[in-house]
């Protein structure tokens, strides 16, 4: 098997089931932020793949947005992060029960 | 350069598994590292140097500092951090990590030194030139869009962060600290 659009792709699919996987099966607040990036990683792949294969500039313009929305993301869930730590004093997100109708 | 693609998407799978599976917040941000660096490679061979440079920059070199911080910073002064804190690292908490990671450098450097990007027909290399001329003038408002986003959620992370005091109005002041 050549490099090729498919396994480009591919790879991206599974990383981005992986990271899906983790937002899905973690407790941990600061697990699910990085399993969000992962998945970001993964669609700024799929856009590299595609502006190779169509020759063109505005798959790698993208995932520089991508970049740039992943940090001003990560500012601000790790300062909520910090602001439910110092509440709970927990990350797990199975605790924050304040809004659950009972 | 096929081999080095395989390679590295299989070292890029690996570390995300160990991300998303790890018990330990800092053991798995250290094979985020790892995923991240993999990441770049794979950028790399798909003709794509300039986000493959950002990656390490920003994800691995800003983006993964800032959750280490934060992932200490949760349990400092606990009993626990400090008795951690006087040992080494073990040997075994790291091996694995760095030896990917040396993987990684090998093949840049068998990638920068067999100058090439992809060969394939069907992929086609995008050099940084192509890109930043994009980005100044077809993607202007972006950018500048792009700006205003960050500065947000730097003024949003400093306000969500800070450490609440009670302030009052000089005026006030002395009212308050004759009924305390």
């Amino acid at each position: 098997m050549d490099i090729s659009v498919d396994t480009g792709l591919l790879l991206a699919g599974i990383l981005f089931l992986l990271g899906l996987f983790g937002v899905l099966m973690r407790r941990n607040l600061i697990f699910m932020l990085l399993s969000v990036e992962i998945m970001m990683n993964a669609a700024a792949l799929a856009f590299v793949v595609g502006g190779a294969k169509w020759k063109n500039v505005d798959g790698q313009v993208m995932v520089l947005f991508i970049l740039a929305v992943a940090a001003a993301e990560v500012a601000v869930g790790l300062a909520l992060v910090i602001q439910m730590y110092k509440q709970f004093k927990t990350v797990d997100v199975k605790k924050m029960r304040k809004l659950k109708d009972e | 350069m096929t081999t080095v693609f395989y390679i590295a998407a299989i070292i890029a799978i690996f570390s995300t598994l160990r991300v998303v599976t790890h018990k330990n917040a800092v053991h798995a941000l250290l094979y985020m590292v790892v995923s991240l660096l993999s990441f770049a490679v794979i950028f790399f061979l798909f003709g794509a140097p300039f986000p493959a440079a950002l990656e390490i920059i920003i994800y691995a070199g800003a983006i993964i500092i800032l959750f280490i911080f934060v992932a200490m910073m949760l349990n400092f002064g606990s009993k626990e951090a400090n008795e951690r804190e006087k040992k080494w690292i073990s040997p075994s908490d790291w091996w694995a990590p760095g030896l990917l990671s040396l993987i990684l450098l090998g093949e840049f450097i068998y990638l920068f030194t067999a100058g090439g990007e992809v060969t394939t027909i069907e992929l086609y290399p995008i050099s940084p030139k192509e890109v930043g001329t994009a980005l100044y003038t077809k993607y202007i408002l972006g950018v500048e869009l792009v700006a205003m986003l960050l500065m947000s959620a730097a003024i949003g992370a400093y306000h969500l962060g800070k450490h609440k005091r009670k302030e009052y109005h000089r005026f006030l002041k002395g009212d308050n600290n004759e009924e305390n």
